[in-house]
């Protein structure tokens, strides 16, 4: 199954910039269908970044996160054809993971 | 898979910082679990429960914020579609530990917060929901203190009722 997680990570000089993309309905619980029945909770909670085995981001995120979400961040330390480990889970316990190389 | 080592991971930091207790306390009593979800690993689901900032912000650091210049908050002065507003903060702090994003006009004040371990530069791009014109918060956890900007979004079509 192709990954939900769309990772690119840029390595300039020591700082590498990684953009992310998730696809995810991330349903805040407060939104009703067409029925009027109200569409459950289901969000992301946890998205987390590693490289060489140390965690270099982690997002705790509610269900105000925008659908299908986006992520900005830079940091410090890995060259380009080092690997980026990216993995979420959600509120009912679903996840996801991915390897991205440093470009 | 995955998720079994984050369990892991945030087992064995609260295993530690149980057993940091133990050694600052001696021995006695039982190790008090740690107090404030920012400090670890562990999804900080109270935190995201709370409807005002104030509480949000005071659950997940367990201190409150001053403003200051050196956050710089970037976001929209309108928003045409509530449902993805893009919302990005940096800063000159150091010392990083924790970026968090709060919306007051939302049901739940909490959107999002974020671990910035050593190494990684203080700043984070992302796109939240916005149910209402109402004030975007942002918070950085520097040095043990914490530092917030404010900047209040106008909402065309709100992103939480349908």
């Amino acid at each position: 199954m192709a990954s939900t997680i769309r990772v690119r990570a840029i390595a300039n000089g020591d700082t590498t910039e990684v953009q992310a993309l998730i696809q995810h309905p991330m349903d805040s619980g407060f939104v009703k269908d067409a029925q009027g029945a109200v569409i459950p909770a289901h969000f992301i909670q946890q998205l987390s970044f590693e490289h060489n085995g140390k965690r270099v981001f982690l997002a705790d995120w509610g269900p105000a996160v925008a659908k299908d979400p986006y992520v900005k961040f830079a940091f410090k330390g890995a060259a380009k054809g080092d690997e980026l480990k990216i993995s979420w889970v959600d509120n009912k316990g679903a996840s996801d993971s991915t390897t991205a190389k440093i470009q | 898979m995955n998720f079994s080592i984050e369990k892991f991971s945030a087992t064995r930091r609260l295993v530690l910082q149980g057993t940091g207790a133990v050694a600052l306390f001696g021995l006695g009593g039982l190790a008090a679990p740690p107090a404030r979800a920012a400090a670890n690993d562990k999804y900080p689901e109270e935190a995201f429960k709370l409807k005002t900032d104030k509480d949000a912000i005071q659950a997940l650091y367990g201190r409150t914020a001053e403003a200051s210049d050196k956050v710089k908050l970037d976001a929209p002065e309108i928003a045409e579609n509530g449902a993805v507003v893009p919302i990005s903060v940096t800063t000159t702090l150091e010392n990083v530990t924790s970026i968090s994003f709060l919306v007051t006009g939302n049901p739940n004040a909490l959107a999002a917060s974020y671990a910035i371990p050593e190494g990684t530069v203080p700043g984070v791009a992302n796109r939240l929901k916005m149910q209402q014109t109402s004030n975007v918060i942002a918070i950085v956890d520097a040095g043990g203190k914490l530092y917030s900007a404010t900047k209040e979004v106008k909402v065309t079509v709100g992103g939480c009722g349908g």
